[in-house]
């Protein structure tokens, strides 16, 4: 039986297991590949993406989990905070091998959502499911404050 | 100059530059590169070599300023890394050094990756963290050399003397006359300039990119968007998806596999032995991965490694006593009676360190088709040439009929460059079964980390002889470790020891290494052997300060002083002033400090550490560094945070184990990766130097677990004996007489 799934605003019809991971329906079906596989066991956060808003782990939740649920990927996460929190990547020069940061950035995206001025504690809270070998850990960190600082200061102008 | 450039025909030969037949292509290569390409001539061997190899690949697009340099009628100039995209961001720096010779205007420079290409950029690999260094004078010159092609140009148009032309930000003027033109706009006539065969090179003095924080990563954006593409998301017509039950044992070997279930999975094209297992053929990764899992496979462990990790520390252990089945070599010879007896104040050391796994983000992963005698690869390559080699071997064809597209890596830390290829040879033989296919073979997590190819676990034995003044009298060092490369000197075991400025106060130094070698591959792992080696120096040097009465830092002097080490000195000076070392710390809190060097870049930290319920907190890094001429402060900066950051990784909690020849850790759930909580801040300072720029991509790893084990000894009295710090030192270190 086909699966309707809402991936960034589209509805696909996935005609797969329903144990498949959802991690890979979006990088082999949908040819969604910025969300990554890292560990497959929600331990290193590679593949974090959002259902209904929430950061979760792609690799952990089954096709048939995730079907009627809105999915967004790095591809297509949008808004204040993740504009905000892309230029402040940028701006700091965070990534080394990158290949942890789709899942860092949306991490760092909800956590703003939810957080607009969040603590350094809050961001060890937020940000320590996600593993970066290269240890980008005080650019994220300060990039986070960046983003929020920059969130903040646009959303009192606007 | 108004008018809009000229385009250039690539058809049309230029009368005298880069443009002609390969061989003056070639020829041009050598004169653009100066000192660092001289020989790639008929005559010498890199050439009889190249002609062999045959470059592998097609040629790089022509270019009138040569193999390095692209200018596009737009004035953006695109440069050439031939180095490998790990993540150190070696393409911004290398970028960078073309740009300051050649002027050009930073933000209109890009970057791309070079295919793997031997006629062209002769045997490409990033090792030693030489990747700035080897490259230093080949990119100078060749910014220099089209920078002086751009003159040449202006001088003719304008009639004016070439030494009254200026250039700068991709603008060449004629102040006197008021007269300037882009890039763009001379770009034609510039072309057409024979390149200088000796550029003239910027002084020190005179950069403006170099060593600014203007040098930034080309590469954040794609990085922050999720639209790097790595190996892990290449896309090809018809790619099929390949997953490999591999033997759990070093050693075993596939006895028979029932494939009848796994042939049943939806999307399962096909099920075959290879030489390191079996492998499952699929249409997408979970199909593969299911696939696997439906297999029933038995191995032969007749000749495997069975050998639970205890044991190997014994077997070590022995082998440091002389009461092994290893013969050992010398090293680090001082003085001429290393025979006679120790004597008087005598310090013995012991230490154990474990296999580490470099668990990059990106799996080990790879994209090959195989067509008759044509093999195409795409990798986020380490060795480029090491892979082209052991692929054309594989595929039974040359290198020079393998096309490999290097392309970023998720990560590597040593991991994708091993001599053997492994993971690329794996997936080459699975592509000579798919009828031209292409194959991508993904790893699991599972899969990298029970393969190993480890950073060697080790273990050394020291004695120290005392003199009445408190310093080293005499040295002799045990060091057992498997040899990372099966022929010469096994040097990467007490790289870090040999030639320790340590040794200055001595009369007499000797060491033996022995080098078993068993099933269990090691390899380079982000600072080989300085990653134990720095522990084993610098954290003795505590332990002797302690026992002379000393201050660690003015212990350190004396031996720098008396090893005539200026460059030491100074990173020991300005660390001890940034640190604030030697002021009172808050209750709880102690600070410990190391310096090493590695492949030629000096690198001292100091770590302030608490113990949080029996476990080490540290809070904050000071870190300075001579790496030479700073060519990116930024990625210098950020390097050191990223090694610092995975040295402290391996030293809290690193630990790869057997248990009767079986891999423990198999995950991030066993193999704890440090955390965003874990890590501490980090200042880099940069010490001022107008030397050759030396490396930065592995000199941070190697102080910090001494730093932290001296903090420790500072904070508790008591030494560290075995890493990693998270787990008490099980084995013992039975003491013994000098052997």
């Amino acid at each position: 039986m086909p699966y309707q799934l809402a991936v960034n605003g589209r509805t696909h019809r996935i005609d797969e297991d329903g144990q498949t991971p959802l991690l890979w329906v979006l990088r082999d079906t949908l040819r969604l590949t910025g969300t990554k596989y890292g560990c497959g066991i929600a331990q290193c956060g590679a593949c974090t993406i959002h259902v209904d808003g929430q950061p979760m782990r792609s690799c952990s939740l089954s096709l048939e989990t995730a079907a009627g649920s809105q999915i967004v990927t790095i591809e297509a996460v949008e808004g204040p905070e993740a504009a905000a929190v892309r230029a402040a990547w940028v701006k700091r020069d965070v990534p080394q091998c990158g290949f942890c940061q789709s899942g860092q950035i949306m991490s760092a995206v909800a956590l703003l959502r939810s957080n607009g001025a969040p603590t350094d504690d809050d961001i060890d809270r937020a940000m320590s499911g996600n593993i970066c070998r290269c240890a980008t850990y005080n650019r994220i960190r300060a990039a986070i404050h960046d983003a929020a600082q920059s969130s903040t200061s646009q959303a009192k102008t606007a | 100059m108004k008018s809009p450039p000229e385009s250039l025909d690539p058809t049309q030969p230029a009368k005298r530059g880069f443009r002609m037949t390969r061989r003056r292509m070639v020829l041009g290569g050598s004169l653009i590169g100066g000192a660092m390409v001289v020989g790639y001539t008929a005559t010498h061997p890199m050439e009889v070599g190249g002609a062999i190899l045959s470059g592998g690949g097609p040629d790089p697009e022509p270019s009138a300023f040569g193999s390095y340099i692209r200018i596009a009628s737009d004035g953006f100039v695109t440069i050439v890394n031939r180095q490998q995209e790990l993540g150190q961001g070696i393409h911004a720096g290398l970028a960078a050094i073309v740009a300051e010779e050649l002027d050009a205007d930073w933000d209109r420079v890009k970057v791309i990756d070079s295919r793997s290409n031997f006629r062209t950029y002769g045997p490409q690999g990033s090792v030693g963290s030489r990747s700035i260094s080897s490259n230093w004078d080949l990119m100078r010159n060749a910014g220099a050399a089209a920078r002086s092609m751009f003159v040449d140009a202006a001088a003719l148009l304008w009639r004016v003397p070439r030494r009254l032309i200026d250039v700068r930000d991709g603008v060449v003027s004629h102040p006197g006359s008021n007269r300037s033109a882009t890039f763009a706009e001379l770009l034609a006539d510039a072309s057409r300039q024979a390149p200088p065969q000796q550029p003239m090179l910027k002084q020190t003095k005179d950069y403006r990119l170099i060593g600014t924080d203007r040098v930034r990563r080309k590469d954040s954006v794609p990085k922050s968007t999720g639209a790097q593409v790595y190996t892990q998301d290449v896309q090809r017509p018809d790619l099929l998806v390949a997953m490999v039950a591999h033997s759990p044992r070093f050693g075993g070997k596939l006895a028979r596999f029932d494939p009848s279930d796994a042939r049943k999975v939806k999307g399962v094209i096909d099920v075959f032995a290879i030489e390191t297992g079996v492998a499952v053929v699929a249409q997408n990764s979970f199909a593969a991965r299911k696939g696997r899992d439906a297999l029933r496979v038995e191995w032969d462990d007749s000749e495997a490694e069975k050998r639970s990790t205890p044991d190997l520390f014994r077997y070590y252990h022995d082998l440091a006593a002389g009461r092994g089945d290893v013969s050992p070599s010398d090293f680090a010879m001082k003085g001429d009676k290393p025979e006679a007896p120790f004597s008087g104040d005598i310090f013995e050391f012991a230490f154990d360190f474990p296999y580490l796994a470099h668990a990059p983000m990106e799996t080990l992963d790879c994209v090959a088709a195989v067509n008759g005698w044509d093999v195409s690869i795409t990798s986020g390559a380490h060795l480029p040439i090491v892979d082209q080699v052991q692929a054309a071997l594989t595929a039974r064809t040359t290198p020079g009929r393998v096309d490999l597209e290097v392309i970023p890596a998720g990560g590597s830390f040593g991991r994708r460059g091993v001599m053997s290829a492994d993971y690329v040879v794996e997936c080459v033989r699975i592509a000579k079964r798919t009828n031209g296919r292409p194959v991508k073979m993904i790893w699991t997590r599972e899969d990298e980390m029970m393969a190993g190819y480890f950073r060697p676990m080790s273990h050394h034995r020291l004695w120290v002889q005392m003199g009445h003044d408190g310093f080293p009298r005499r040295w002799r060092v045990h060091s057992v470790c498997q040899p990372l490369v099966p022929v010469g000197p096994n040097s990467q075991a007490v790289e870090g020891i040999e030639g320790s400025p340590y040794f200055s106060t001595a009369s007499t130094v000797d060491g033996k290494i022995f080098s078993p070698s068993f099933a269990v591959p090691p390899s380079f792992w982000r600072s080989v052997g300085h990653s134990h080696t720095s522990f084993v120096m610098e954290h003795i040097i505590d332990q002797l300060a302690r026992r002379a009465g000393r201050d660690p830092a003015a212990y350190r002097r004396t031996f720098y002083e008396k090893a005539g080490d200026k460059r030491r000195l100074a990173v020991l000076e300005t660390l001890c002033r940034r640190s604030g070392w030697g002021e009172p710390m808050e209750a709880g809190w102690a600070r410990g400090l190391a310096i090493h060097e590695t492949y030629g870049t000096l690198v001292g930290q100091v770590a302030e550490l608490r113990l949080d319920r029996g476990k080490p907190v540290v809070r904050r890094v000071v870190a300075v560094t001579d790496c030479g001429i700073a060519v990116s402060p930024n990625q210098i900066a950020a390097q050191m945070e990223g090694g610092i950051g995975f040295g402290l990784s391996a030293a809290l909690s690193g630990s790869m184990t057997l248990k009767d020849g079986i891999v423990q850790e198999t995950n991030f759930d066993t193999y704890p990766i440090l955390r965003m909580n874990e890590m501490p801040a980090v200042e880099t300072h940069i010490i001022a130097s107008t030397n050759r720029p030396t490396g930065m991509g592995e000199p941070g790893v190697p102080p910090i677990a001494p730093a932290v084990a001296n903090a420790l000894l500072a904070l508790t009295g008591n030494p560290t004996r075995s890493l990693p710090l998270a787990q008490a030192s099980t084995i013992s270190n039975a003491p013994g007489d000098p052997a």
